[in-house]
């Protein structure tokens, strides 16, 4: 059941030139929340800006009850949200959306990240290998200095494979010309993606060509964020009849579900 | 301590008002298409407790709705171009109605419609199902192409719509005002000489916002309708004219996010009030306004509502 709760802040700072890692005490929210799931939260008080905004459950400890985000500033709200301290209050509304599935037991999964689409993939892969999957990550960013899912990965311990598009670390190039070039596909079972809609447009190819079955989590600007205002609808498909919230029918649907603007 | 508790029960203020027939056991009502079916946000407050519950706007046959971006935020406030995406009446009647039944909602029918006949259709399917209090004629919508604006725009238009409705109808029956009117009074005339019980004000300001970067509109429908804090200065001077000019309650609403705000739309005039875009915000708005007030009124020695609405328009 989805909560609206002040979240006390236990830590909050900046990750890289423009990214920030938000953890706060969520007793009502933490336990409940699984991976794919998204938090909608007040970046300020008073009334500019007014609407929540969504962001991904990007690390949740169930032993703290805490839940951590991973904002990029892009807007008015992110800018905001980085003036909120620690041992103040952050007015948090959820777990909402529908999350992540997990495949059947001992299927290979390959996590594929673009930028801050990472958020969602960590507290996945921490789910998935604790449970015991063999979970490989790949994460395309610009510079090394957004590696910012590095140490988590790592503790973790899942296999993690960087690339970036100056070759200062890992792979030099796209992350789906990572896929492409360094992962055996007779060794995948199961994708998870998350990030700009191009790249997902480009996994959800490759997966297709190669009948892998997978998921991938979207985005829309959102008011309500649990269904009751249908500001969020989109068609999955371009002749589809019907429109689906993507707060409510999702975030996440299968890679095969829908048609990227690739 | 006994004595404390009956000097409390004797001061309660009394919370309930008729709003043109239809008796809500507090003034704070949640706005239509901002509170789906009531279902959606029954995690976060006990819908029963809300005021009314004005549901999803609801037209004979199912509607798509809008291609997206549907919304974009504004300063103070949002513009939104659903599109009046509803499954249609039946489903209406036959799917969401029941629960809110179930659950002893007080429930305000919301319906648009692109002819006459059609409104009066509606009201007609509406008719004889229990758990509807009410129906609110939505004459305001701004994003259908076909319907919406024009009726809300002309007179003689709103009065053919309300008095058709009235026709086939034993519910009190509320039109809902548009803001995008020249002269509100002489709509809000004609709504009554339709035989209108009370009247809903206000509805979303046509507006527009634009994408930079891609030199374009930034709703997929181009204009959209503002709401939000935003439109609050508007709706109260449109509520001040007309509940100056006609005679029949008004269940107003525009940018309400908190008691304060709602005090003020009661003194031009509300008799009752709805919250929307701030839901989103708060999903427990219209609750929590109504517990305020009461202890408001506790405060101000005021045991009916009546003593404050309309009081700044002498
Ligand atoms: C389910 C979900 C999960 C998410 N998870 C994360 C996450 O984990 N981390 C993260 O960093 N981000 C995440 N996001 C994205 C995040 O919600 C946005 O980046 C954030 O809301 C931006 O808020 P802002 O106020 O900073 O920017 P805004 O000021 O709201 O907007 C940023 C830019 O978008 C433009 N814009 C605003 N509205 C529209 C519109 N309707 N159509 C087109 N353009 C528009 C603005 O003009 C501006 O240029 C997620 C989104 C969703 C839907
Ligand atoms: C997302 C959204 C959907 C709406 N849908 C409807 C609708 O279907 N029918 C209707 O009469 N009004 C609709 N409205 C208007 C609201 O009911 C309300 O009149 C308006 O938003 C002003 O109040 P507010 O500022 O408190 O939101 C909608 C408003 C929003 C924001
Ligand atoms: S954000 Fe309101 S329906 Fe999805």
């Amino acid at each position: 059941m989805p909560f609206v709760e002040q979240g006390l802040v236990v830590r909050h700072n900046q990750v890289s030139r423009d990214m920030w890692e938000l953890e706060f005490i969520a007793p009502a929210i933490a336990p409940e929340a699984l991976p794919g799931q998204f938090v909608h939260i007040r970046s300020a008080l008073g009334i500019n800006p007014l609407l929540r905004r969504p962001l991904s459950l990007y690390d949740v400890d169930k032993k703290l009850g805490s839940i951590t985000l991973l904002y990029k500033i892009v807007g008015t709200g992110t800018n905001l949200l980085t003036r909120i301290k620690t041992k103040e209050y952050v007015d948090v509304m959820g777990p909402l959306g529908k999350g992540f599935s997990l495949p059947p037991k001992g299927k290979r999964v390959v996590l594929i990240g673009g930028g801050v689409g990472i958020a969602p993939l960590v507290y996945l892969a921490r789910v998935l290998s604790d449970r015991g999957y063999q979970v490989k990550v790949l994460h395309g960013v610009e510079s090394r200095r957004q590696l910012v899912a590095f140490d988590k990965m790592r503790q973790i311990g899942v296999d993690f494979m960087p690339s970036t598009m100056d070759g200062s670390a890992g792979f030099k190039g796209l992350v789906t010309e990572l896929l492409q070039k360094k992962i055996n596909p007779s060794e995948v079972d199961y994708i998870y993606t998350c990030g700009p809609e191009i790249m997902m447009a480009a996994v959800a190819d490759y997966a297709r060509e190669r009948a892998i079955e997978g998921e991938l989590s979207m985005e829309e600007y959102m008011a309500c964020g649990v269904g009751a205002c249908l500001g969020c609808a989109r068609k999955l498909k371009t002749d589809d009849e019907s429109y689906v919230k993507i707060c409510k029918d999702g975030p996440v649907f299968p890679l095969g579900a829908v048609e990227l603007l690739g | 301590m006994r004595n404390k508790e009956t000097l409390i029960q004797d001061q309660e203020p009394e919370l309930s008002v008729n709003l043109g027939g239809l008796i809500m056991n507090n003034p704070v009502a949640v706005a239509s298409g901002t509170f789906g079916y009531g279902r959606e946000y029954e995690d976060y407050v006990d819908i029963s407790s809300i005021g009314a519950i004005i549901v999803k706007g609801t037209t004979l046959t199912p509607r798509p709705g809008n291609p997206g971006p549907r919304i974009v935020e504004t300063p103070a406030g949002m513009l939104n171009s659903i599109g009046l995406e509803n499954p249609g009446i039946d489903v209406f009647l036959n799917e969401h109605l029941p629960y809110l039944q179930e659950h002893r909602c007080t429930v305000i029918a919301n319906i648009a419609g692109n002819t006459v006949e059609e409104y009066a259709e509606l009201a007609a399917r509406i008719e004889g199902h229990r758990g509807v209090g009410a129906i609110e004629l939505n004459i305001s919508c701004p994003n259908v192409k076909q319907g919406g604006l024009q009726f809300g725009t002309d007179p003689e238009l709103v009065f053919q719509v309300v008095n058709a409705v009235k026709k086939n109808s034993t519910l009190p029956v509320i039109p809902k005002l548009s803001p995008n009117v020249t002269d509100i009074v002489s709509i809000a005339r004609a709504a009554q000489a339709g035989g209108a019980d009370a009247l809903s004000m206000i509805n979303t300001l046509m507006g527009m916002a634009v994408d930079i970067k891609n030199r374009k509109p930034l709703l997929g429908n181009i204009f959209g309708g503002l709401s939000g804090p935003a439109i609050k200065p508007v709706a109260l001077r449109m509520i001040y004219q007309v509940y100056r000019e006609v005679k029949l309650p008004i269940l107003g609403g525009g940018g309400i996010m908190n008691l304060n705000d709602a005090l003020e739309f009661m003194m031009v005039g509300a008799s009752a009030v709805s919250v929307g875009t701030g839901i989103f915000v708060h999903p427990r708005l219209a609750v929590d306004i109504a517990e305020g007030l009461k202890e408001w009124m506790q405060q101000n020695n005021i045991s009916q509502l009546s003593e404050i609405v309309g009081v700044a328009t002498h």
